[in-house]
């Protein structure tokens, strides 16, 4: 008899671990996959285009019925696991329990709700799934409607671009100096706002939300500074949790993600965890390329192979609402060790910053010309020496690869 | 490209630039610029141009030109005024001061660039009406020693061969002469001779120049030393029984005197080989040659002129070929290589101080016959003073009136500072120029007059062979620009010498010219063509280039003198002269420990008014440099391409280092063309001392004692703009004509962020700003954008890390650049995927240094003519393949495994 296997989570990382594993052993497991949402896997990354009204849904499905179906996986979707039952090794949902010899834990992440006054009024929405792109669609047929979108992070400014697309008058609020703090420094920071500005976006730094005002649904929202901007629609992008709710109940190691080993088991061997809920060498992962990594090495173990997850030196690389962003290692280059080589062309909006440390590259921020951006990766992982081709270094691997003459 | 049909038919015209006189084809293109070629028929050069030539239709812009009279207003800037009151202006300044201090409180300083016809009206109008010979002109620092060794020997300032005899000579000996760079055309002449008769070529100079590179011989003789050498040649003539005992006996005196002295000069080979630093072998072989060679061409120039002794040196090569009676003869000739396009020109009119007109002088009976011709009131009796003196009586209040046309004295002459600001102390100083910024005009001058420039003037120039050639114009005149010859007949009108200057034509001129060669010659003076003192406009224009003497129409050709000797002296036998024991004039000491020789380089003239127009001709050699043994460089703690300070009792200069085996140890050599217009510190006349030839007067241009020491500049690098930009003191730099702007290489201490805060200030607001910066390197570089076109690009780097810009000339020139382009741009790598083809070598096909290595070092060429096969270089004016052949030997010895 086959083992069954029970996924919890139908996002990307489960949906690559499932076609890693159905490639590999295709028998090997009878396979119960749970999903909240009621759908299968789409490319979750893709939300952004479809809310711009760039992509239609249909075309981000990753994985379809008939998918689903040829790899005779049993489909729980729209049903919420709600509680894990070690000794009986069964999960529970709405319509009972389900037994399974291996579980595997990929229940993504939920979104930040700041806690403030007004927060459950309609109009208040996340942006995680279809869903939430499908209430905000709602909210911007009324024309000349407002939207507000908290959180100058990646997801806060694709929303932020996608609604200022569909029509409407948009605000960015964001808690720190400049957005995507996490992913760009001060001056990348800057020519992002300068170009989200002249798209008629407005991004309002150190914007401290104070409450969402609004009586049967949100109207506007309230700052610390006493400003106001009236929100037919308020999107809360201010960041992300992993959602370990039911790990911890069960009793599983969980930190702030559920916590896993270099195979992806938790504190249970039978039970593997995955994705953004996951916490492996006290990080979490929000990026897709670690994820999927994460699913090649819970494929292994599921198939009692060796495996092992090692995250690389990991690169953000990404194009905010048609805007290239690229950031890699210590693009903030503090300590005074450190050199920086900086490229600007405000008019082209292209900014480029290299730090070296003695001969090595150790970081890297791009905006706006990207191109370049693994050569520089790699060179922050190999950590080679540069310091031949320092004077051409910040202009890409073309130039600065090509012989003196 | 496109072909274009072309708009005008070509015009026959000369070359502005060297004593070769090179015939060319201009042919206009309608909108100021011409397209230009070598003209086949030229009997100078049969179509061939050097570089300099060849880019002559690069030089053709008015941006640099002076185009409207100006005067120097009340708060001392020059202002436009127009031609009546400038006229007045200059004539009644000279006419004062020559009412309140006489005609010699005046004086003009003349050029090799003007033409026969304007260096005539010149002449005349001073020594003939306002009654001075306070005439002198460039030529002075440039031919007045072989003039003076001429009149010596000859009697006359006579050219005895001609260039066929470079197509006839077996052995050709360049005597301080490195035609391979100033005489291009002429050098290629001799290495087609070598190709086809197997011509011998000795190189004789202090440097391995361009021109030793391909000598048979090279004798890298001590400064100074060559009368030692060729006296040395004239006892082993005598020793050896080859001297032409017929030829000296009938045609010549003198002679046993002049070998008693050259015998006390060089007494025996070992005396010779230690004061000319020379092997005895090398020695030998070079009087071996000269001995056992009846075809000898000597050919002489700045290394045998410029000197304190210049004119012993050309007497003492004129004295071997005297007395081996080889002189006159197809092949056999002692042979002055003229530096401007009518230095000959103007030593027939006279404009020479110690001239009076058509190659008479200031004996009684010649003054009286000028003063016939010209019907002069005021003829001037005695010699006037020659240039150094010159500037000395200006320098001393002597001198109160100046007119300087077509030269640069406070740039050429030695001691150019003081030049300078002698100037300053003048009453009236009149500067005729081409261009609106000369360090003369810069040095106080109170009319500055337009004058027209080669392409726009008319008349006739001479060149070394004694070949009368025109320069014809191709272009209107521009603004308000007018001939040489005519300014000067409306200065001399408005003096009341209107009468004697009432000319209409240069041709009117031409022929008084000639019909005062002719008058009362018979025979008796060498400068005749009388032939020509009737041409009307039409045969003029016409004119085809002519041989002088064309005493009569239909008389025999008189292509060399003296084969049958007929001197110009008294007896009509040439003179041998007895010449002095050489010495250099200026001491060394442990201050100034070294000498320092000065000249040209290949790709530029003068003072580059002109050649500094063209982007080609600027990327040979882009900055002012001093070369110096490695040995002297050790000693100095000298690096190549760092900067050092040149410095003599005179004054200083500050030049880029050039560390070069081929420079003799103890002696240096920097180039004359960069000045305080177009460089910060590279005008090394201010260094050179003001010693002349007791017989000539010509200045010691090469032996000046020096010092030199390192300047640490520890931030070099360069800006690219559209305009002329302006730069603060304290910095080195030089200015480089770029395509599509100007180029500016700058070295100082100024760092990064002094350059950052220049460029902003500097930047105009409608510009966007693009920057690299490394600040922990000190590295800035940046560019100025407007419209997609860089503006204005500047890079600086520490010293020993800057940047080379040729690639950032080449993205410079094109125009609007991509974002990405403009990226690339400020890595100062190449934008075409193509590598940085390097510094410029040849610059007739644009091909450079690192092109060139990687033809060799790729196998696909492996000698100069496989190099000129596949990249073309070195086919045109051929004035690259010396250094062509310099780049394979190092690229193969290199290669080369190293034996111990």
């Amino acid at each position: 008899m086959r083992e069954r296997l029970v996924i919890v989570g139908s996002g990307m990382a489960s949906g690559r671990m499932l076609e890693h594993l159905c490639r590999a052993m295709p028998d090997a497991f009878d396979i119960t996959l749970f999903g909240a949402e009621p759908h299968g896997n789409y490319n979750r990354i893709m939300l952004s285009p479809v809310l711009a009204g760039e992509e239609s849904f249909e075309n981000i499905v990753v994985h379809d019925a008939a998918w689903y179906t040829q790899h005779k996986i049993v489909c729980r979707f729209g049903e919420t696991v709600t509680k894990i039952d070690r000794a009986r090794k069964v999960v529970v949902s709405a319509r009972g329990e389900t037994a399974y010899d291996r579980l595997v834990l990929a229940t993504g992440s939920a979104p930040f709700i700041l806690p403030v006054a007004g927060k459950d009024l309609p109009g208040v929405v996340a942006f995680r799934d279809f869903g939430d792109v499908q209430t905000m669609l709602a909210a911007a047929e009324t024309p000349g409607a407002n939207a507000v979108v908290i959180g100058g992070g990646l997801l806060g400014l694709e929303a932020a671009a996608a609604l200022k697309k569909r029509g409407m008058n948009v605000v960015v609020l964001h808690l720190m100096a400049h957005p995507m703090e996490l992913q760009l420094d001060a001056t990348a920071g800057a020519y992002l706002q300068r170009a989200l500005e002249s798209r008629g976006i407005k991004v309002h730094c150190l914007a401290q939300t104070k409450a969402i005002l609004g009586n049967e649904r949100a109207e506007a929202v309230l700052l610390d500074d006493g400003t106001i901007y009236p929100a037919d629609l308020v999107v809360m992008a201010a960041g992300i949790r992993p959602e370990t709710r039911i790990a911890r109940d069960a009793g599983l190691h969980v930190e702030r993600g559920i916590v896993v080993g270099d195979d992806m088991r938790t504190s249970d061997p039978d039970i593997l965890a995955l994705g953004e809920c996951a916490e492996h060498a006290d990080r979490c992962y929000g990026f897709v390329e670690p994820l999927y990594e994460m699913a090649v090495a819970a494929a292994h173990t599921l198939a009692g192979e060796q495996a092992s997850f090692s995250p690389a030196k990991t690169a953000t690389n990404l194009k905010v609402t048609g805007l290239s962003v690229f950031s890699a290692g210590n693009f903030a280059g503090a300590d005074e060790n450190c050199e920086p080589l900086v490229f600007r062309d405000p008019a082209a909006r292209i900014y480029k910053k290299l730090i070296l440390r003695g001969e090595k590259l150790v970081g890297v921020v791009l905006f706006g010309d990207t191109a370049d951006g693994t050569w520089y990766l790699e060179l922050i992982r190999s950590g080679a020496s540069v310091a031949d081709m320092r004077g051409e270094l910040a202009f890409g691997r073309t130039l600065a690869m090509r012989e003196a003459a | 490209m496109n072909m274009q049909a072309p708009i005008a038919p070509a015009v026959r015209t000369t070359c502005p630039y060297c004593g070769v006189g090179c015939g060319v084809l201009a042919r206009p293109d309608g909108s100021g610029g011409a397209e230009i070629s070598g003209d086949p028929a030229h009997p100078a050069n049969f179509g061939k141009l050097c570089s300099k030539g060849s880019a002559l239709g690069e030089t053709l812009g008015l941006g640099t030109r002076l185009l409207y009279p100006m005067m120097r207003g009340t708060r001392g800037e020059l202002m436009r005024t127009d031609w009546g009151t400038a006229v007045s202006k200059v004539a009644d300044g000279f006419r004062s001061i020559i009412e309140q201090h006489g005609p010699d409180a005046v004086a003009f300083y003349l050029s090799g660039q003007l033409l026969t016809e304007d260096y005539y009206v010149a002449n005349k109008l001073m020594k003939g009406f306002i009654g001075s010979a306070n005439v002198d002109t460039n030529s002075r620092l440039c031919m007045a020693s072989s003039v003076a060794a001429h009149r010596r020997a000859f009697g006359a300032d006579t050219a005895p061969g001609c260039y066929e005899d470079l197509d006839e000579a077996d052995l050709i000996v360049l005597v301080g002469s490195n035609a391979a760079w100033c005489h291009p055309v002429l050098f290629r002449r001799m290495l087609e001779s070598r190709e086809r008769r197997g011509t011998k070529i000795v190189v004789i100079d202090p440097r391995r120049t361009a021109s030793a590179e391909d000598a048979d011989l090279f004798l890298a003789i001590a400064p100074g030393m060559d009368t030692v050498l060729f006296s040395g040649l004239l006892a082993e003539l005598a020793d050896r029984h080859t001297l032409d005992f017929d030829y000296i006996s009938r045609h010549t005196e003198g002679f046993e005197a002049a070998l008693m002295r050259a015998r006390e000069i060089a007494p025996s080979l070992e005396s010779v080989a230690a004061r000319t630093g020379l092997s005895r072998k090398d020695i030998l072989a070079f009087y071996e040659l000269f001995r056992t060679t009846k075809r000898v061409v000597t050919a002489f120039s700045q290394g045998v002129n410029q000197s304190a002794q210049g004119t012993d040196k050309a007497n003492a090569i004129i004295n071997c070929h005297l007395a081996a009676g080889r002189i006159g003869r197809a092949g056999m000739a002692p042979f002055s290589l003229t530096g401007q396009p009518n230095a000959m020109g103007g030593r027939e009119v006279g404009g020479l101080a110690n001239q009076l007109a058509a190659h008479m002088n200031f004996t009684p009976e010649e003054i009286d016959r000028v003063r016939r011709f010209w019907n002069a009131p005021n003829m001037a009796t005695r010699e006037g003073k020659k240039a150094v003196q010159m500037f000395e009586a200006i320098g001393r209040g002597e001198i109160k009136a100046l007119w300087v046309m077509a030269t640069n004295p406070a740039v050429s002459l030695p001691r150019a500072g003081f030049v300078a600001d002698a100037l300053k102390k003048l009453d009236l100083l009149v500067v005729s120029e081409n261009v609106l910024s000369s360090d003369t005009v810069a040095s106080g001058a109170h009319v500055v007059l337009p004058a027209a420039a080669w392409g726009e003037k008319d008349g006739t120039v001479t060149n070394s062979e004694r070949r009368i050639s025109r320069q014809r114009a191709f272009l209107a005149m521009p603004g308000e620009a007018k001939p040489d010859w005519k300014i000067v007949s409306e200065v001399a009108a408005r003096m009341g010498f209107g009468e004697a200057f009432a000319y209409v034509s240069a041709a009117e001129i031409f022929r008084e010219h000639a019909a005062l060669s002719a008058f009362e010659n018979n025979g008796t003076r060498d400068f005749d063509i009388g032939a020509l003192r009737s041409v009307d406009q039409g045969a003029y224009d016409a004119l085809d280039p002519v041989l002088w003497p064309k005493r009569t129409k239909n008389g025999p050709p008189e292509t060399r003198f003296f084969a049958n000797g007929g001197f110009f002296t008294p007896t009509g036998r040439a003179k041998f002269a007895e010449l002095a024991q050489p010495k250099l004039h200026g001491e060394l000491s442990s201050e100034y420990p070294l000498r320092l020789n000065t000249g040209r380089i290949r790709d530029q003239w003068h003072t580059m008014s002109r050649t500094g127009l063209s982007p080609r001709l600027g990327q040979h050699i882009p900055e002012p440099f001093v070369e110096v043994n490695p040995d002297d460089a050790r000693h100095a703690g000298l690096r190549d391409g760092s900067h050092a300070r040149v410095r003599s009792v005179h004054g200083k200069a500050i030049l880029k280092v050039k560390i070069e085996e081929g420079q003799q140890r103890g002696s240096l050599f920097a180039p004359i063309h960069w000045t305080q217009a177009n460089s910060g510190s590279g005008r090394i006349g201010d260094v050179v001392v003001a010693v002349t030839d007791p017989l000539s007067g010509q200045p010691e241009a090469k032996a000046t004692p020096v010092a030199i020491e390192p300047v640490e500049f520890p931030f070099a690098g360069f800006i690219l703009a559209r305009k002329r930009i302006e730069l603060s003191e304290g910095l080195s730099w030089s200015r480089v004509a770029v395509e599509g702007g100007e180029g500016v290489l700058f070295a100082g201490t100024q760092n990064a962020a002094y350059w950052r805060a220049y460029l902003s200030e500097n930047a105009p607001p409608d510009a966007n700003l693009i920057e690299y910066t490394d600040d922990a390197a000190n590295v800035f570089r940046a560019a100025l954008v407007r419209n997609e076109s860089i503006e204005l690009a500047l890079f600086v780097a520490p010293a020993n890390k800057a940047v080379s810009w040729n690639a950032a000339c080449a993205a410079f020139a094109n125009g609007a650049l991509s974002a990405k382009e403009r990226s690339a741009f400020l890595s100062g790598r190449s934008l075409d995927g193509q590598a940085d083809c390097g510094p410029l070598v040849c610059a007739c096909f644009g091909v450079g240094l690192a092109t060139i290595r990687a033809a060799i070092e790729s196998g696909k060429a492996a000698s100069v003519e496989e190099i000129g096969a596949l990249l073309r270089a070195g086919t045109n004016c051929g004035s690259c393949k010396p250094e062509l052949k310099r780049i394979v030997n190092d690229v193969e010895s290199a290669r080369v495994p190293q034996t111990v």
